[in-house]
């Protein structure tokens, strides 16, 4: 033990506390994402493997880089370099080049964490921000997606592409489900989209295990459950709304809920801590706010999915929630501040 | 920064009368104007034959087997060639083969793309019913997706012998086949279709107007030595 | 003499590094991020400043003795904008390519804060030798900095230098790199690593000279 605790504990109240620690959560979000993640690995093989590997060792690399040499051990401890790049592996496609999950994993660490100065003061969700500067700088390789039925051991020439090339797949292309109702006007059957033998990102197909983490980190104690639940909520009566004006046209409610990234962002990066509302009615905006987006963009924007930047851009606005939403100090008038 | 201060301006001229910082802002306006008019003047000339070059260039390309082209617009309900002193907004391109018989008019159209306005301009045959070329002039369209509207030669081509009946659609690639549909570029699905609508918005705009085929305004004598070369 | 010719060279100097206008004072950013998409953009539109910045630099300094310093501001910006007029037409008549991808950012030049910037602090209060030398300076530390950013941004985003294709055709361009976010990012990383040298460096004299104390 080295001597970082002094001998005489001095501390405020209150002085029962949870034996919570930064690490201890990290590693029952890691718990709750095993499920999924195998799933994903069984559905899409070993190339999905090797993507989610890329992205954990490009966030956990560049963390080493850029941790100061006194902070380097608890960082790197804590697990939320890892969790990063594992939760970013997970809405990359299965056919992407390692090389580009790599750089995703390092952009994640780089502008969406060390830069903001560690765990805690990021603005925005770190793995989004790499998803999003994947998508931007390689919107083809990142729209690229292949189906869930291939053998285990399909390897795919696309994830060994030599850095700084891509090589585009035909063939064994597929669309998504949100690809195939915006652009085809196709309707996936529901058990597909709970099961996840769809087409999409490793980690977001199955709705049955993405719930399943979800209710054991419910239970454990990890998650404010009223972000999922006013998020989903939200999402179940807009889409409920638009389908009364033309069912034909815009996707039923729970479709919306199953399909796409919303169940993993919903449940594994909007519930962030760092970069979600304090107070429980800043967390029910910032749900509702996140809910509506999804649905505006998928619906009536150029894209198939929303998630991402629904997430990131309530993210931004967590600050201004937070600071709308304090509660009055006791003893204060309505309207006093500070 | 350090900066050196040399030349310090006695305390006595700190507050001149009115009347000389009006006179000597005019006289600064006054030359500033003077230096403007004369390199607008000296650049005038090759600016406008750039112009016209460039617009050249691309009625040519739109408008294959064209050479010679003179601007037309309405006046009193008429096809009649542009001259000198008519606005030139709103008018299209009349292109003349060789022996100077009437080929096709290049329309330029605009309208909102992806990111910006999309200006084009495209060949239309009025005997054929056909769109014969088309060509984008601006775009700001996204580098990689949006701007292959005029860089994937296959998206180019396909404006090339394409049917105007009953109206030209856009179809997601290998999903169409008829005359009149146009491939989507994959990724770029809303530039694609901006630039489709915008030629068929030009089309509902001009076709009806255009004179029947046959009667269509002879090449003026007079532009011959403006477009001559 | 020697005092004279060695202060003509700093204020030459001075701008490229320990003064430079986009990565020290931070000056110049619109059309910093506007039109660094590629090396020959970013040259053009450096040249274009450079000729508006040296021209007026000189007039001003010229003139500084007749310009009352209540409208001095307003007769900065009417040198200023003449220069830029002339650029802006010139181009069109000369290069009609690079007005073209240039576009609205060539009459911007006259928002260029680095440009009114140098005719306040120093052309306005300096001799014409040394405006003109400083604002050349400026100017090049000016065309440094957006060649820098344009060379980066052109290599990654587009796989090229100048137009020249460098990996073969086979280079995934980054997409991100040639759109404004690409513009932030990378200013924002070279303007990390400018300050990383700079502390560096400091940090190595201090050092040096708590040796030579210790050591005398």
């Amino acid at each position: 033990m080295k001597q970082r605790d002094p001998e005489l504990l001095l501390q405020h109240a209150p002085f029962l506390r949870e034996g919570k620690t930064t690490p201890s959560v990290m590693v029952d979000v890691l718990i709750a994402l095993v499920p999924a993640t195998l799933a994903g690995l069984w559905y899409f093989g070993i190339g999905a493997f090797l993507v989610v590997m890329a992205s954990i060792l490009g966030a956990v690399l560049t963390e080493v880089a850029f941790i100061s040499k006194q902070h380097r051990g608890e960082s790197l401890l804590d697990g939320s370099g890892l969790l990063t790049g594992l939760l970013l592996g997970l809405t990359l496609p299965p056919a992407l080049p390692m090389w580009m999950a790599f750089i995703g994993g390092a952009v994640a660490i780089g502008l969406g964490k060390v830069i903001w100065g560690g765990l805690g003061n990021n603005l925005f969700n770190p793995a989004l921000v790499g998803r999003a500067f994947l998508l931007a700088t390689f919107p083809i390789a990142m729209t690229t997606w292949t189906t869930a039925d291939e053998s285990f051991w399909t390897f795919r020439a696309s994830n060994f592409d030599i850095p700084f090339t891509y090589t585009e797949i035909d063939g064994v292309t597929a669309a998504t489900p949100l690809g195939l109702l915006k652009f085809d006007q196709e309707v996936t059957p529901l058990s597909d989209l709970f099961m996840g033998t769809t087409a999409g990102s490793i980690g977001e197909t199955s709705g049955l295990l993405l719930i399943l983490g979800g209710v054991y980190l419910f239970f454990r104690r990890d998650l404010d459950w009223r972000i999922p639940v006013s998020i989903l909520v939200t999402v179940l009566i807009f889409s409920g709304i638009l389908g009364l004006f033309d069912a034909e046209r815009f996707p039923a409610p729970l479709f919306s809920v199953f399909s796409g990234g919303l169940l993993l962002g919903t449940i594994y990066m909007a519930t962030d801590p760092v970069t979600s509302p304090t107070t429980p009615l800043g967390t029910w905006i910032f749900g509702i706010g996140v809910g509506l987006l999804v649905i505006l963009i998928r619906v009536f924007g150029g894209m198939p999915e929303g998630v991402m930047y629904s997430i990131l851009l309530m993210n931004a606005a967590t600050p201004l929630i937070d600071r709308f939403t304090q509660p009055r100090v006791f003893g204060h008038l309505r309207g006093d501040r500070d | 920064m350090t900066e050196i201060i040399t030349a310090n301006r006695p305390d006595a001229e700190a507050d001149p009368p009115p009347i000389r910082l009006i006179a000597t802002l005019a006289l600064a306006g006054l030359i500033s104007g003077v230096a403007i008019v004369g390199i607008f003047e000296a650049t005038f000339e090759t600016i406008a034959v750039n112009k016209a070059r460039e617009l050249r260039a691309a009625v040519f390309k739109v408008l294959p087997g064209v050479s010679q082209m003179q601007e037309l617009t309405y006046a009193d309900e008429q096809l009649v060639p542009v001259t000198e002193g008519m606005s030139s907004e709103n008018s299209i391109y009349a292109g003349y083969d060789k022996e100077l018989n009437f080929v096709g008019y290049a329309i330029p159209g605009e309208g909102p793309g992806f990111q910006d306005t999309i200006k084009l301009l495209y060949g239309y045959i009025p005997a054929d019913r056909k769109v014969m070329g088309m060509e984008v002039l601006e775009s700001r369209e996204t580098p990689g997706l949006g701007d292959k509207i005029y860089k994937d030669d296959v998206f180019v081509g396909s404006f090339r012998d394409l049917p105007i009946d009953p109206i030209i659609e856009v179809v997601k690639k290998g999903r169409g086949g008829k005359d009149n549909q146009v491939d989507a570029i994959t990724g770029a699905t809303i530039s694609s279709r901006a630039v489709v609508r915008i030629i068929n918005e030009n089309n509902a705009k001009w076709l009806d107007n255009l004179p029947s085929p046959g009667s269509e305004p002879g090449l003026r004598v007079e532009t011959n030595e403006v477009v001559h070369d | 003499m020697i005092e004279s010719e060695n202060q003509d060279y700093n204020e030459l100097i001075k701008g490229i590094w320990r003064d430079n206008p986009v990565f020290v004072q931070v000056l110049g950013m619109c059309p910093m991020l506007a039109v660094t998409n590629s090396a020959i953009n970013a040259i053009a539109m450096g040249m274009a400043t450079l000729f508006v910045l040296v021209g007026s630099s000189f007039l001003v300094a010229t003139f500084k003795k007749w310009i009352p310093k209540q409208i001095r501001i307003s007769c900065f910006i009417i040198i200023i904008a003449t220069f830029v007029t002339v650029a802006d037409y010139t181009l069109l008549a000369l290069i009609p390519t690079v007005h073209k991808e240039l576009g609205a950012f060539i009459p911007l030049i006259v928002a260029n804060c680095m440009i009114l910037g140098r005719q306040e602090a120093f052309a306005s209060k300096n001799t014409v030798r040394l405006a003109v030398m400083d604002a050349l300076g400026m100017s090049a530390g000016f065309v440094f900095a957006l060649f820098t950013l344009g060379a980066v941004r052109e290599i990654l985003g587009s796989g090229s230098l100048f137009g020249v294709d460098l990996f073969g055709g086979a280079f995934e361009p980054w997409i991100i790199m040639i759109l404004p976010p690409g513009g932030f990012l990378t200013l924002g990383l070279i303007l990390f690593f400018f300050n990383w040298v700079t502390h560096r460096r400091e940090i190595f004299l201090e050092r040096v000279a708590e040796a030579e104390r210790s050591g005398s």
